[in-house]
């Protein structure tokens, strides 16, 4: 009955990326050979990419529930409860491997994917992140893939009209085959108007709308579950190609069908295309799905069964519709000259079958497709345990000032202006901090509520042990938001590893979510979505363990928000939180000393919840005048980071005797603050800190257009400034 | 003031330009589509919002000149009704022949979006009696194509009857070729038609008009010409 052309042969089961014995699971399912078209439907839903297999029975660990979470993983994106009616629906998607293959189509179609989650749900996007990771500057490539990825997420989120407002960029070796691209996607949604993939009802007209189909990235999700070896670039032709146009009117057109009550379900056709939308929402209504192929709108002629199941052609959206409400909707369509096709029906015979030209091309148990793809519990060993670094044993190579002065302006740590002034922040009039701070403020709708976003995660502590760096990455998106004054309500997760096959590897992945899962526990703060990228390798050479996470936080009121930039000389600076001078994995180690040792700074939960929930009552109460949390390059690169945002300067105490003064600055200690008060308050607001049993320190005062320490030269901040300015343009424009 | 913001498809700043409208004239504007053929009646000012219409790809703003509702806008015009178009806005009214010259690509070839300084460089039209001539503005750009290029007669002639509006300039006023963000000709940011009742510009005053979000130097535009539409009736 079903045609097999070509035949299925080992060799050809292979190049689906499958396994021999993935292969006998699918015989013993369905009792036969699959027809070409049926591998090509198995290949693309039961991958590394669509499938989860190696990460599911570990992320089945993390904590997703919390009174104010509508929805969990599971969905296109995670949905939570902010009140007045209103829900913020969000996600993070990586695009690694295209964007390394094809880095402007690569991150584009990354930013529009995780769009097209977001309003499918029903959400205005009100909001994007990112978070990149690329290789050695030095190395030949980079430059290259900055410059694409960079542009490529501009020229998506900026023709979409959504603001970009904050994200990460940072530099590695570890990345020089294998950039990363993290995109994070932030809408809203009226809370009792969320729109589901689950399908429902017998009969009911599945529509295909947006873009035609094409031949474009067949194999995409299948490319992005391996691993690269040479020539990596002649798997070009698996990158898809973006165009926000038409995903600007998909939004808008969708939004107008939404509202006007016309859709059942709905799924946006992201990786593996119309195979995966179409299964999941069968599979996820118990119903089965009858697709008519002859009725997909394509952009070329000639195209297969296959070519189209697999094709990840942009712009794509797959919903069942009321059937009386056909004719309105496609009006709808029609308006905003889109393609609007009937191309199945729903069944009641839970089966995937796919007709063409007369022939069913697969007939397929749907349920089975998703649930019985593969699960892994691979092996894996723990990374071993990393001794504490002494901060007496790391012999200074400068003076204070010098060391600032070279790590503000190291790849890290330096002003990414040179990126996020590519990206549209501005647009929808609702941005209240801009790119550069602790955490973007966006204002929700006409106020006075505002969201603050941020994604953070640090590698290297994750390389040296996974489990803290986990804990730290969630620690630190949770103190970002706190540092602007909000209450920080949830997160979603991309997780991106090397290969899972091997068992260090995978070693890494365990101990990440662990940690991502103890410290979300500890700070009540759930995993509502997620994303993991595996097989981030190059020629056996896997990135940094690098789990991406996107906070989500609440602030009631935005005129309430902290920003970090000193407000006034003559201020009070204080430090809240304990610091012992921990050097282990510290920039300062990497950068000034030539080090990558020791364990990194361990993350006290109990101590993250209380340093930050008193300063979010400060910024709440308007007592502090700027707040910043401390984390890359330690408590001195802080207070830089203040002085440069003012242009006012700070004379402060001396580093206490029992910790060396390099220590004390450049330490990466976890839970702390830098805040600034007016001077009449600062005995009232310290008072208010130890009273919740807090640690907090007078450091100093601001005043003038210096950074003083005793005994050390005075640090202009306007040397500060170029040099944290200057690298990241000069490494651009070739001359860094 | 009845104003009415056309909206193209792919536009994206319509709703920003809308609710500026509202906030500081009092008055909903109309929402115009761009198959209509004919503009709310009693409309004096039609407003071309930024964005990106038709995704930019043929050129931009070439698309959307030839929309249906265009014939209208360009009518509002030559009965010497005001037309405003900001960003993609300026692109299209270009584009139409309602304003002279081309916005090329920025000089560094990047997409930018940051807060410029613009001198107003005169107070005596619609759009700007809300500003003192010579004052300087600080409002938000985001554009990649906004590098104002006309042959050199046009820009003679522009120069000549004062129809440069704005300028980007250094904070304190003067020209500096690296306050010039895109590499506009002589620095020009925003141009008047002939007989001063259509006023293209590149940033985005619409967005900087809400002291409780940031500068809010941009709401001098709109207040003029709610001024300028208070006295008229």
């Amino acid at each position: 009955m079903i045609p097999n052309e070509p035949p299925i042969t080992a060799a050809l089961v292979a190049e689906h990326g499958l396994k021999p014995d993935e292969y006998q699971r699918i015989l013993d399912l369905i009792g036969r050979e699959p027809s070409f078209t049926e591998l090509g439907i198995f290949s693309a839903m039961w991958n590394e990419h669509c499938s989860y297999k190696s990460s599911k029975v570990h992320l089945r660990n993390l904590p997703t529930k919390a009174p104010w979470v509508i929805q969990g993983p599971g969905e296109n994106a995670g949905v939570i409860d902010i009140g007045d009616g209103l829900a913020v629906v969000f996600k993070m998607e990586s695009h690694n491997h295209p964007s390394y293959i094809e880095p402007y189509q690569g991150a584009a179609t990354g930013v529009g994917g995780i769009l097209r989650d977001v309003f499918t749900m029903g959400a205005r996007p009100i909001a994007c992140l990112n978070a990149l990771s690329f290789g050695d500057p030095d190395h030949p490539k980079t430059r290259h893939l900055v410059s694409g990825v960079v542009a490529g997420v501009g020229g998506y989120g900026n023709s979409f009209g959504v603001p970009t407002v904050g994200g990460q960029v940072r530099f590695h070796t570890r990345y020089d085959g294998n950039n990363l691209v993290n995109a994070m996607a932030v809408g809203l949604a009226e809370k009792d108007k969320i729109f589901y993939a689950a399908a429902s009802g017998v009969g009911m007209p599945i529509v295909y709308l947006g873009s035609k189909t094409g031949r474009d990235g067949i194999h995409g999700a299948s490319m992005a579950s391996a691993e690269f070896g040479e020539g990596a670039e002649e798997k070009r032709p698996t990158v898809q190609v973006g165009d926000p146009f038409s995903e600007k009117l998909l939004l808008e057109a969708c939004l107008e069908i939404m509202a006007k009550g016309c859709v059942i379900a709905i799924q946006d056709m992201g990786a593996a295309g119309l195979t995966c939308s179409a299964v999941e929402m069968g599979a996820k209504g118990n119903l089965g799905v009858d697709l008519e192929l002859d009725r997909v709108p394509c952009r070329e002629t000639g195209m297969s069964a296959y070519e189209m199941m697999l094709s990840e052609s942009q712009e794509r959206m797959l919903m069942v519709l009321k059937p009386e409400k056909e004719a309105e909707a496609e009006a709808i369509f029609k308006k905003w000259g889109l393609d609007f096709a009937i191309v199945g029906h729903t069944t009641p015979s839970k089966r995937f079958i796919v007709k063409h030209a007369g022939d069913v091309m697969a007939d397929l148990p749907i349920k089975e497709l998703g649930d019985e793809a593969p699960v892994y519990d691979r092996p894996y060993v723990e990374t071993p345990k990393k001794p504490a670094l002494k901060a007496a044993s790391v012999t200074p190579p400068m003076r204070v000032p010098d060391a600032l002065e070279k790590l503000i302006g190291t790849p890290d740590l330096c002003s990414k202006r040179w990126v996020w002034e590519q990206y549209d922040h501005v647009i929808l009039g609702n941005t209240v901090q801009r790119p550069g701070g602790d955490a973007a403020v966006v204002r929700i709708e006409d106020g006075p509520k505002a969201l603050a976003l941020t994604v953070d995660v640090t590698p290297r502590y994750c390389e040296a042990d996974p489990y803290e760096g986990g804990k730290q990455a969630v620690a630190e998106a949770w103190r970002n938001i706190t540092a602007v004054g909000g209450k920080p309500l949830a997160i979603t997760d991309n997780l991106n590893f090397g290969n899972p096959e091997k068992p260090e590897i995978m070693g890494q992945l365990v101990g990440c979510v662990r940690g991502i899962a103890e410290a979300c526990k500890a700070l009540d703060f759930p995993v509502v979505s997620g994303n993991v990228s595996l097989y981030n390798e190059t020629q056996g050479r896997g990135i940094l363990p690098t789990p991406s996470i996107g906070g989500v936080g609440l602030l009631d009121d935005f005129t309430r928000s902290a920003t970090l930039a000193f407000k006034a000389a003559g201020e009070t600076v204080l430090l809240i939180g304990e610091t012992q001078g921990w050097l282990g994995q510290s920039l300062y180690l990497r950068d000034v000393c030539g080090r990558e040792e020791g364990a990194p700074p361990p993350v006290d939960l109990i101590e993250e919840r209380e340093n930050g929930d008193i300063l979010r009552t400060l910024i709440g109460e308007g007592l502090v005048s700027a707040a910043h949390d401390v984390s890359d390059g330690g408590l001195l690169v802080a207070i830089a980071e203040m002085a440069m945002a003012s242009g006012i300067g700070a004379t402060l105490v001396a580093a206490p005797e029992d910790t060396p003064a390099h220590a004390f600055w450049f330490g990466e200690d976890q839970a702390r603050y830098v805040v600034t008060v007016p001077a009449d308050r600062a005995e009232a607001v310290m008072q208010r800190v130890h009273e919740a049993s807090v640690p907090v320190h007078r450091i100093g005062v601001t005043s003038g257009e210096t950074i003083v320490i005793p005994g050390e030269r005075p640090i202009a901040i306007k040397v500060l400034a170029d040099r944290f300015e200057g690298w990241l343009p000069a490494y651009m424009s070739g001359a860094a | 003031m009845k104003s009415a913001v056309v909206v193209f498809p792919g536009i994206n700043r319509e709703r920003d330009m809308a609710r500026t409208l509202k906030l500081v004239s009092g008055t909903e504007p109309s929402m115009v589509w761009h198959a209509d053929t004919a503009l709310p009646a009693g409309t004096d000012l039609v407003v071309v919002p930024g964005g990106f219409s038709y995704g930019d790809y043929l050129r931009c703003g070439a698309i959307a000149a030839r929309a249906p509702i265009m014939d209208a806008v360009r009518a509002h015009a030559g009965r010497g009704g005001l037309v405003l178009g900001v960003c993609n806005g300026f692109q299209i009214l270009c584009e139409s022949g309602l304003l002279p010259g081309v916005l090329m690509r920025n000089a560094a070839l990047r997409f930018i979006c940051k807060d410029v300084y613009l001198r107003v460089e005169r107070s005596d039209t619609p759009f700007t009696r809300g500003y003192n001539a010579g004052q300087v503005i600080r409002v938000p750009l985001a554009h990649g194509e906004g590098n104002y290029v006309a042959d050199s007669e046009t820009v003679a002639r522009l120069e000549g009857d004062g129809r440069v509006a704005f300028r980007y300039v250094a904070p304190d006023g003067k020209l500096d070729p690296r306050w010039n963000i895109n590499g506009a000709t002589n620095a020009i940011a925003g141009i008047l038609s002939e007989r001063g009742n259509v006023l293209g510009l590149m940033p985005h005053p619409e967005n900087h008009v809400e002291g409780a979000i940031g500068p809010t130097d941009g709401r001098g535009l709109f207040a003029g010409l709610t001024q300028h539409f208070a006295k008229v009736a």
